[in-house]
């Protein structure tokens, strides 16, 4: 039984949320308009039309390279990329070819770091409508989407699983998510995942070389499409490496094709094979002058990069002592990670403790979750307040019979000498209590009450 | 009857009947300020001189409703305070490569045939804003292919000094109509000599301008590197008044120049002495028809009495222009002419012409996967050794003399019958686009047989004011340029 590495490489297309498109100065914002209702004649591909970089779109994509530490290129161009799609108004689109903006970068994922190739920007097509007309089934195409900026990232083939896919990808989002730059909303596309796929045979006893310098590529790769959210895009890799794997198994090689994942089935499709493999004929856009920029430029032109998410983290957990679980929770969305961090700053500044701040955003969520940091500051401090009396043997003594009366068993095991489940009592006592309890006079009236049985 | 108006015209020792539309820019435009003549007088004129001479000629493909433009005339005459350009009240033609909107705009093809634009060109705004009065859109070779404006969905045209023979391309419908004094000028486009060529056989005078001096916004793409925007007119003080009110960088056209826009009116006087025109003299062999080269050699002792000093020099990589142009505008062309399948608006491919069709594959062939190494890039190294070229020849001059045409006008179906020769046509026009210089031609000569003969004149990157000043001084000294066709 012969063994396989996969080989991964993920190409994520995310659509900037920049005023107006990547070309002309309709709307970008496309979602839910009536269509065709924001064009004009560059984004329709009129005879005659021309089309003007967005300069707020270029800089966007810099600080997207900035982000994930590529290298921002002083020289830069856009190229035409030709194929024939009745969504696609100008035969061709205008991309990036071999002189991106942003060559290589990093992506820092718990299994490890991997290389981007490149990042670089685009613009989106149109969107064709398949439906029915007067009783005919019909196509239509809506070209609002037609010139939307779209920047493309480009991992190297350095991901050996579909979990890792699935990490690095909710990372990218994460991460472009706190630029500001885009919604990255899977679902009104916004963020759009393919995969390359390929696998490696190792021999068996050898330890898989993993280094890239060393690896050599398989012969072919498998490029998956169609893939809209981050559990298809692990289920789409699995499938794929298990069809792979037979046919490797069979000793044949995998063909050379695009290949489209359907839902329902949770399987790929081929859609395209090499044989009919596209040229796409690119050449310099002769439209655009190239782009040409100065360190100095770099420096003023792109803004400070807000904190990312993995800096909120550190402070989180090494400054403000959260649980790490916690601190992931509170940075899910840039929005809540800087109100939690203005929290946590007040709150510190006022002598409260920052981890008991959280506690009480986690926990009562449904309260905290419109408060600004203030509010949730003074709410800490109410409670604490409240709380206060509670302390005292008189009002806490009927909530520590109570967790006796319901856990017999447990009163029976430290009886028997299992004193350690008198933690599982103070966590019983702490959620029947409306209000914060200090864990050390609990455990004093807890060990008081079972002395007495 | 043609309307006539009697005026003593600076040039003439006579007093007679002229047309209005034979006499300079300037002059109608002075007429009109001191109200001894309307535009409406002028429009009028323009209409009934088309109805005479264009079914002889077929210049236009468009003629714009003559109650649209008098409309237009009266609107300058009772507002005349409002327009201060020169251009206000003058009628003007545009080649039909320039979307106007509402206004048929068809490239000279099939596949645009009926195509009503939604928006219009940069250039048409400019004139609008001058109160020039537009006409009509010209019959030119379709999307720019080709020297002769036989290449056309629309019939040829006919050059007024031999209706036998091509005007010229791909702007022959405005030189032709010109030639004829249909309008007071128009705006061409010259992507490989576009301007110059029917410019030098109808003559008449053109100027192709630096790459990015005027907005090419609306001008249906040939060859997006090598396009540009250009007045075509009777001399060259009327290109200085027209380049002066359309030239200048524009939000819409990324690759339009920032370089502030000189007066070139005013500038036309400027003092010529201890400039230098080289004379490139491998482009005066094999090749160059007699009597052309005659004609233009001649010319060295007028530009000597102008105060102009003459240098003999060589540029032999120039003979590469060919390749370079057609490689990389073909390339181009097949890409910009992707756009049009007929889905959204226009008729499908089926309808480009033969001439096209071959420039499209050409095209496409030179930029595969495979060849573009071979065809693309080098074609593209070749343009940086053009420029080199060029960049050496104006260290030891200002402008370079050079002809326009290898040959006289052709007889219809000689030159569209064989592509290559068709080509070679172009060789003298070719060189300049690819690197971006400037250039302007005027007429200098007839043949025996009575057929127009031009010389062009080559300047640095946006030295339009110098190449316009010497084509004025030059014009101020000599007549060919006010002959006319006996059609007239």
């Amino acid at each position: 039984m012969k063994t396989y590495l996969p080989i991964i490489g993920l190409e994520i297309h995310v659509e900037l949320r920049t005023k107006s498109k990547m070309f002309c100065g309709c709307p970008a914002d496309h979602f839910g308009k009536e269509p065709n209702t924001q064009t004009c004649p560059v984004c329709l591909g009129l005879p005659g039309a021309l089309p003007v970089p967005n300069q707020q779109a270029i800089i966007w994509t810099l600080m997207i390279g900035q982000a994930f530490n590529a290298t921002l290129n002083l020289e830069s161009k856009f190229d035409r990329k030709h194929y024939f799609y009745p969504d696609l108004p100008k035969g061709y689109q205008i991309s990036q070819y071999d002189e991106p903006l942003c060559s290589g970068g990093v992506v820092t994922l718990p299994e490890g770091v991997i290389s981007l190739t490149r990042i670089h920007l685009e613009e989106d097509t149109g969107k064709l409508q398949h439906t029915t007309l007067n009783g005919q089934p019909v196509s239509l195409v809506d070209f609002n989407r037609s010139g939307v900026p779209l920047v493309e990232i480009v991992s190297e083939p350095q991901i050996h699983s579909a979990a890792t896919a699935k990490t690095y990808a909710q990372t990218i989002r994460q991460i472009i998510h706190f630029l500001g730059v885009s919604d990255c909303d899977m679902e009104k596309g916004s963020m759009r995942l393919e995969a390359n796929i390929s696998l490696m045979s190792i021999n068996p006893g050898s330890k898989p070389q993993t280094d890239p310098g060393f690896i050599r590529l398989p012969q072919y790769k498998v490029e998956v499409k169609n893939i809209n959210s981050f559990r298809f895009l692990e289920k789409a890799i699995n499938a794929e490496i298990q069809r792979q794997t037979a046919i490797l198994d069979r000793g044949q090689l995998p063909r050379q094709e695009t290949r489209g994942f359907t839902e329902v089935t949770g399987t790929t499709k081929s859609q395209r094979s090499k044989e009919a493999a596209k040229d796409y004929r690119y050449f310099p856009e002769p439209d655009i002058p190239p782009l040409k920029f100065t360190p100095s430029q770099f420096k003023t032109l792109i803004p400070q990069l807000p904190l990312m998410p993995q800096a909120y983290l550190d402070l989180f957990i090494k400054t403000y002592d959260l649980r790490p679980d916690y601190a992931q929770t509170l940075t899910a969305s840039p929005k809540l990670a800087a109100k939690s961090l203005a929290a946590f700053i007040l709150a510190q500044k006022q002598g409260l403790d920052p981890a008991a701040l959280a506690n009480l955003m986690i926990n009562q969520k449904a309260i905290t979750v419109k408060l600004s940091p203030s509010a949730l500051v003074n709410l800490l401090q109410s409670k604490i307040k409240t709380s206060q009396p509670q302390s005292k043997t008189t009002t806490l003594m009927p909530l520590v019979r109570e967790v006796l009366k319901q856990n017999p068993d447990l009163v029976t095991k430290y009886h028997q000498g299992k004193v350690s489940v008198i933690g599982a009592l103070i966590g019983a006592v702490k959620k029947l209590s409306p209000s914060p309890v200090d864990p050390q006079t609990v455990q004093q009236l807890l060990t008081q009450a079972l002395a007495q049985k | 009857m043609r309307l006539k108006h009697t005026t003593v015209i600076s040039w003439s020792s006579l007093y007679f009947e002229i047309m209005l539309l034979d006499q300079s820019i300037h002059q109608i435009s002075t007429l009109l300020r001191q109200k001894n003549l309307s535009s409406v007088e002028l429009v009028t004129e323009a209409y009934q001189t088309i109805k005479e001479i264009n079914p002889q000629i077929n210049a236009f493909i468009t003629l714009v409703e003559q109650n649209l433009a008098l409309k237009q005339a009266r609107n300058v005459d009772q507002n005349r305070v409002k327009f201060t350009s020169p251009l206000a009240g003058i009628p003007y033609l545009l080649k039909d490569s320039y979307v106007t909107q509402s206004l048929r705009t068809t490239a000279a093809s099939a596949v645009l045939q009926n195509f009503i634009p939604p928006y219009s060109a940069t250039v048409y705004h400019r004139l609008e804003d001058s109160g020039a009065i537009l006409i009509g859109k010209m019959n030119m070779d379709a999307w720019g292919h080709g020297g002769s404006t036989e290449n056309t969905d629309f019939k040829p045209t006919k050059n007024p000094y031999e209706l036998s023979r091509v005007a010229g391309g791909s702007s022959g419908g405005p030189a032709a109509a010109l030639a004829c004094r249909l309008a007071a000028f128009a705006i061409g486009e010259d992507t490989g000599g576009s301007i110059r060529n029917p410019a030098a056989w109808t003559n008449t005078t053109g100027l192709k301008v630096t790459y990015g001096r005027v907005s090419r916004y609306g001008c249906i793409a040939y060859a997006s590197s090598f396009d540009t925007v250009g007045p075509m007119a009777k001399t060259a003080a009327d290109c200085a008044l027209v380049l002066k009110a359309i030239a200048g960088q524009d939000p819409y056209d990324a690759t339009s120049a920032v370089q502030p826009v000189p007066d070139y009116y005013q500038k036309l006087t400027q003092s010529l002495k201890g400039k230098t025109i080289g004379i490139p003299t491998d482009l005066y062999g094999d090749g160059l028809d007699e009597p052309i080269k005659t004609a233009i050699l001649k010319q060295k002792k007028v530009f000597q009495a102008l105060g102009l000093k003459l240098v003999e020099l060589k540029m032999p990589l120039l003979r590469y222009g060919l390749a370079v142009y057609y490689l990389i505008g073909l390339s181009e062309t097949s890409s910009n002419l992707a756009r049009y399948d007929g889905l959204r608006f226009g008729q499908d491919r089926h309808f480009f012409t033969t001439e096209t069709m071959r420039r499209i594959m050409i095209g496409t062939y030179a930029l595969s996967a495979g060849y573009y190494d071979a065809y693309y890039r080098q074609a593209q190294k070749g343009r940086t050794l053009l420029i080199r070229e060029y960049d050496q020849a104006f260290t030891h001059c200002d402008v370079l003399l050079m002809p326009v045409n290898p040959i006289s006008p052709p007889k219809f179906g000689e030159l569209i019958a064989d592509p290559l020769t068709n080509i070679m046509a172009d060789i003298y026009t070719v060189t300049q686009n690819p690197v971006g210089l400037p250039s302007l031609a005027v007429p200098c000569g007839f043949t025996p047989n009575q057929l127009p003969i031009g010389l062009q004149l080559v300047g640095q990157l946006f030295a339009e004011d110098l190449l316009l000043a010497i084509g004025h001084q030059y014009q101020q000294v000599t007549t060919w340029h006010l002959q006319k066709p006996q059609l007239l």
